[in-house]
């Protein structure tokens, strides 16, 4: 072998191998650095400082900001945390860099404002955040839904729900559903139907995958609160007509009060208990239910989000 | 073969000292470590912060500057002068000229940290009267500077073998912004789904990972370094070196000199 081809094949051989090498040696920073990057976002937690160091570039900072707000969330939600105090400053710091990046007041929405360990447990400066999007985004009538929705769901607000939906729905090209909303408000609908209602708009008007998921799975533990309050008032009609609580559901539909065996929203069927309480086969596959859960169920650190689709 | 490398190295060391541009620089790093001090005395209880971080900032920028500059015209000015060829025509193999450059240049870089090294310490002395336990992170966070140079030089020799200076400075430059943020382009390309996923994931791998070599804000705040992270640094800086290195002689080898 001539030197020159000698020096090839070695130099394609140590190229090779540093590539691979360097590769293996980044996912071992990553696991020693997990978090680091977002630890030191917020020496600099000023979003008005942050704007005039970006330079004008406060487009990208805001992306780059955005994108470490959901790793951020993400990360602590699988792991099963309590706490997010970096949430609320990470999404504060992304929408005053850019302030039309409205999937970031829909992600404040959502996961900024539920109580642990479904969101930061921050309802007020999820309102902040979704009124700043207002100001600045006066005909996005999302924003006022996002703000609505915090005062109905976490706030129980429904004054105030009400008169922000009617103030989205006075935007052009609004959602026909706010006008539907505002008035529900005013005369406090049922809670089950409201807010059924309230996911159901979020999930058809959601861009954002891990909103949509939340929403969906909301949807889902409503569904099941619902058919577990129908199931278990069908196994008392039955108690008190036969001075006991059917053995299955077979034995309700031989009574006529069910069509089939009923099932869950995932398709598993229901399991019918001696007291004639109804549980869920899977109950770790619906967070956020309030009924349908085996008397010794303890739910999991962090609620399991299916994907919506 | 160790003999001829280690003389071109010297050889890059004493033309880079020579070179007015490296004075200049050296000059307004110290200047910067001035300025650290008269800032640090007008902010209130944050005067070992802000010279810590304007000090490595500048020592970091600086090092920055001298590396993509001289580096550039590593090969090319010797290419200009026709020196290459009196040096080819000895037992100079090329690879041997390319690495011996490295050495040179990562040399004079080294040299350089040291000197600017100096004058941060002497502010961080002149504002807190004294030296803490804590200050020995400054040092990690200077070696990984000096990391950076090692890359940054490394590729800059790269490009310099196939490309003009103006060019070169360009690619490098990017690459060290773009390296810079180089865990934010790993978060985005964990976001996407599919082939894109993979591409991204691949782009952000292949570019230089800056952001990691960058504790500046960490050590500001006396933060301690973990050992592993200094480890795997010192490797991955070791490799991604070669890497480049690896194909700055591939090029070179096959470049015709004619």
């Amino acid at each position: 072998m001539s030197g020159s081809r000698r020096v090839t094949v070695i130099c394609c051989v140590l190229l090779a191998t540093s590539l691979i090498a360097s590769v293996l040696l980044l996912r071992r920073v990553d696991q020693v650095r997990t978090g680091a990057t977002l630890e030191e976002v917020l020496y600099i937690s000023s979003p008005r400082a942050l704007k005039a160091l970006s330079l004008g570039y406060s487009g990208l900072l805001a992306d780059i900001y955005w994108t470490r707000a959901v790793q951020y969330y993400g990360n602590k939600h699988h792991e099963g945390a309590r706490r997010f105090d970096l949430l609320a400053p990470l999404l504060e710091i992304t929408t005053a860099l850019d302030p039309q990046l409205l999937v970031a007041y829909e992600y404040g929405a959502n996961f900024l404002a539920p109580k642990p360990p479904n969101g930061a447990g921050m309802p007020e400066r999820a309102i902040a955040l979704a009124e700043f999007g207002i100001r600045n985004n006066p005909d996005a009538w999302q924003l006022y839904y996002n703000a609505g929705f915090i005062q109905y769901m976490e706030l129980r607000d429904y004054a105030a729900a009400a008169d922000v939906f009617a103030r989205g729905a006075r935007v052009p090209n609004a959602h026909p559903f706010l006008i539907l909303l505002a008035g529900k408000m005013a005369e406090h609908a049922g809670d089950r139907q409201m807010a059924r209602m309230m996911w159901s708009t979020s999930y058809q008007t959601t861009k954002d995958i891990d909103v949509r998921a939340n929403a969906a799975a909301h949807l889902r533990a409503l569904q099941v609160d619902e058919d577990v309050t129908n199931l278990e008032a069908l196994t008392a009609r039955y108690q008190q007509q036969n001075g006991r609580f059917p053995a299955s559901f077979s034995e309700l539909e031989a009574a006529g009060m069910l069509r089939a065996v009923p099932r869950d929203p995932l398709g598993q069927t229901y399991t019918l208990m001696p007291d004639g309480s109804v549980n869920l086969r899977t109950p770790n596959d619906f967070p956020f239910i309030e009924k349908g859960m085996p008397a010794d169920y303890v739910p999991p650190p962090s609620p399991k989000i299916l994907p919506s689709d | 073969m160790t003999s001829r490398i280690a003389h071109i190295a010297s050889n890059t060391f004493r033309e880079a000292v020579r070179d007015r541009v490296l004075y200049n620089l050296i000059f307004f790093a110290l200047l910067m470590s001035a300025a650290a001090v008269v800032v640090g005395q007008i902010s209130i209880d944050i005067e070992r912060l802000v010279v810590i971080n304007l000090g490595l900032t500048a020592v970091s920028l600086f090092g920055m500057v001298i590396a993509i500059f001289i580096g550039i015209g590593l090969v090319s000015k010797e290419i200009e002068k026709r020196t290459l060829y009196t040096v080819l025509s000895r037992p100079v193999r090329r690879w041997e000229f390319i690495v011996g450059k490295f050495f040179g240049l990562a040399g004079t870089l080294a040299v350089n940290t040291f000197l600017m090294a100096i004058g941060v310490f002497v502010a961080l002395l002149y504002v807190s009267h004294h030296f803490q336990t804590q200050d020995g992170w400054v040092l990690v966070a200077l070696y990984f500077i000096i990391l950076q140079f090692l890359i940054i030089t490394a590729l800059t020799l790269f490009f310099s073998s196939f490309s003009s200076p103006l060019l070169s400075a360009v690619f490098a430059f990017s690459l060290f912004v773009i390296g810079s943020f180089a865990e934010d382009l790993r978060g985005f390309a964990g976001m996407t789904h599919g082939a894109t996923r993979w591409l991204a994931t691949g782009a952000a791998y292949l570019v230089p990972n800056f952001s990691a070599l960058n504790i500046i804000t960490s050590v500001a705040h006396a933060q301690p370094v973990a050992g592993r992270l200094v480890l795997y640094n010192s490797a991955y800086a070791l490799v991604y070196a070669t890497m480049a290195i690896s194909g700055a002689v591939l090029v070179f080898e096959r470049r015709n000199l004619k």
